[in-house]
């Protein structure tokens, strides 16, 4: 496949469930800085999609590559030091422990078992997390019991984990599912403020947030785009209309 | 500097001093020296209930064949001893004088090459840690590496516990068979069936076990056991911010098996011998038993339940001894229906929060007695250094 200058580049990707075709010889290319939204309907293949570029489910053909490397064959933990952040559908957080304690636990650094053993919080580490919590709006939760959170904060918590990791492409899940008009607008300034110097791909349903935070808009249907481009461009595409916004 | 009562507090060290107190102060001074051996031989087991304690409870990962490493590390020992036991002089009735008496029965008329090493205590010492990691790493690797666990997991383990067994019985020539290594008297001159090495043993128990319960409790305060709880419940979450969970897993299952190595030599040096009947599916389920009964959240909490556990055994067993496995088998679906966090659980969830409101409810303590005022401002639940704290013993000597 093709040297690229872009920060990702899916080619001729496919994966296929027991014959059901989920995505099917996909192509897409996000740049560096850029802040794409992913959109369409239900079982589009939307989730899946992200799910192969981090590597939770397995390609059956074609390439990912991230800053020319390619990934379908590589362990998940390594995308993830190579500086691929994943966000899951329902926000994924260790409820039992603090607030700093799952930024703590994300910070890159002693992550081998030996490492672990004698991680020590350092200043540094205790700075990260201060900085990350004002980014996430919970600076004053620190030492509350994460479970405690409501839904959107959990949301930015996720978030923060992985901004925790300065990651150089960040997938995120319907960010703002479970939030409220506020917490949208939040979100919102929180997404543009972290799409500097990285690469940001976001699963969105809430057209009014997509238009306000997109860059680009994908377009996914049955496993494949049906379109791609600016948001007014792609919601005036007869196509779209016909299979997701018309409805 | 963080201050004595930190430390303590961190490592939840006054249960553990407790324990050691109860172990080595309180047990001694009560149970004459038949009784104290029986709660040494216990006290091997509860080693393995420490290790359960890390890979069942904080792992989240269920090994029903913990009896394996036990019996790798026992047979380990007994090996040494047996060789021992089995110079030249004492042995010259055999046909071939010199080799463990059970290989002369079985017509084997030189040591076997794998026992030569076994003839050094070091090798001996060495092969109690490392044989059951060993094993307990290829084991875990294989299983790991792919991705299974849970139930899964479990019927491996309890697959290889059969198989180890069914290996010792079968090989009678080079292990024993199922009367395994009897006769074990000394170890390098020193007879270990006095009373007084008995006690020698009884205390080289407690330290030991003590010490697996600090080292795994510092395992436990540091960021490796907070990813172990965090793989356990999250397992995604984990693996998606650039951690390699098998290995987190394989270093505990290795953990858990070398405990139960030192365990079950030390229940070679104490009982005597070592058989089959410690290394199959019964006695490593049993074990998981010991850790659920105390708790399996907790290390001081596995011991206690071992304790009980086999106190219970051996007053049950005397009496009914057609009942004890039913009996044993109702605790255990007791226990896991109605506490499960065992005898830990309930202290936590019924004792202290009593022992609190009770004292709460009394006037305040004389200014001599009462605690450090701890800092409970924006970061109460982690040690940061510049939250001021008074040094423990100033507030003391100003009243």
């Amino acid at each position: 496949m093709s040297n690229t200058d872009f920060a990702l580049a899916v080619e001729e990707l496919s994966v296929s469930f027991d014959g059901f075709k989920a995505i099917d010889a996909l192509t897409l290319y996000v740049d560096r800085n850029e802040l794409r939204v992913i959109i369409g309907p239900n079982g589009a293949g939307k989730t899946t999609l992200l799910d192969l570029i981090c590597g939770r489910t397995k390609a059956g053909g074609g390439s990912i590559k991230f800053k020319n490397t390619e990934l379908t064959r590589m362990a998940e933990f390594r995308r993830v030091r190579m500086g691929i952040g994943r966000k899951f559908q329902t926000p994924s957080i260790y409820e039992n422990l603090s607030v700093f304690q799952n930024l703590e636990v994300s910070f890159p650094k002693g992550r081998s078992v030996l490492g672990s053993l004698f991680f020590k919080c350092d200043d540094e580490v205790k700075a990260r997390v201060q900085a990350v919590a004002e980014d996430i709006f919970l600076s004053d939760r620190l030492d509350l019991e994460a479970g405690l959170l409501s839904h959107g904060q959990k949301q930015w918590l996720e978030i923060g984990m992985l901004l925790m990791q300065e990651p150089e492409l960040l997938l995120l899940d319907e960010p703002i599912a479970g939030m409220s008009a506020r917490e949208r607008e939040l979100t919102a300034d929180l997404l543009e403020r972290i799409c500097k110097n990285r690469s940001v791909i976001v699963i969105e349903h809430d057209m009014e947030f997509v238009k306000r935070i997109a860059h680009k808009v994908t377009v996914m249907h049955q496993g494949k785009i049906l379109a791609e481009g600016p948001m007014d461009k792609v919601q005036a595409d007869p196509k779209v209309i016909d299979v997701y916004l018309g409805h | 500097m963080k201050s004595l009562q930190d430390l303590i507090k961190r490592y939840q060290l006054a249960s553990v001093l407790v324990l050691t107190l109860l172990l080595a102060v309180v047990l001694p001074l009560s149970l004459d020296i038949f009784r104290l051996n029986l709660v040494g031989k216990y006290l091997t087991y509860a080693f393995v209930a420490v290790g359960l304690v890390m890979v069942w409870g904080y792992g989240g990962i269920l090994s029903l064949g913990q009896g394996v490493f036990f019996g790798l590390g026992g047979y380990a020992m007994a090996m040494f001893l047996k060789l021992e036991a089995s110079d030249p002089v004492t042995t010259k009735i055999q046909s071939t004088p010199g080799i463990p008496d059970f290989m002369d029965w079985n017509q084997i008329t030189a040591l076997p090459a794998f026992w030569v090493p076994f003839r050094h205590l070091s090798f001996a010492l060495f092969a109690v840690v490392a044989l059951p990691t060993l094993l307990a790493w290829i084991v875990s690797f294989a299983m790991f590496k792919r991705r299974v666990g849970g139930v899964y997991f479990a019927i491996i383990t309890q697959a290889v516990a059969l198989i180890v067994t069914v290996l010792i019985i079968g090989q009678q020539g080079y292990t024993g068979g199922v009367n395994g290594m009897t006769d074990l008297k000394t170890m390098l001159g020193w007879d270990t069936r006095t009373d007084h090495a008995k006690y020698v043993l009884y205390y080289l128990g407690v330290v030991l076990l003590v010490g697996s319960i600090l080292l795994c409790r510092w395992i436990q305060t540091s960021k490796a056991g907070t990813l172990l709880l965090a793989m356990r419940d999250k397992e995604d979450r984990v693996r998606f911010s650039g951690y390699d969970v098998s290995n987190f897993r394989i270093f505990t299952f290795c953990l858990a098996a070398a405990l139960s190595g030192i365990g079950g030599a030390l229940f070679s040096l104490q009982v005597g011998f070592m058989s089959p009947s410690f290394v199959g599916i019964v006695p490593s389920v049993e074990m998981v038993i010991f850790a659920a009964v105390g708790g399996r959240m907790s290390l001081v909490g596995a011991v206690y339940g071992t304790l009980l556990v086999n106190a219970g055994k051996t007053f049950f067993s005397e009496s009914f001894p057609d009942l004890w496995l039913f009996l044993m088998a109702a605790l255990f679906i007791g226990v896991t229906m109605a506490f499960p966090m065992g005898l830990a659980g309930l202290w936590e969830s019924q004792v202290v929060p009593r022992w609190t409101k009770w004292r709460a409810a009394k006037p305040a303590p004389a200014a001599g007695t009462a605690k450090v005022p701890r800092m409970e401002g924006a970061s109460g639940s982690f040690p940061v250094k510049d939250v001021p704290r008074p040094p423990a013993g100033v507030s003391g000597q100003q009243a």
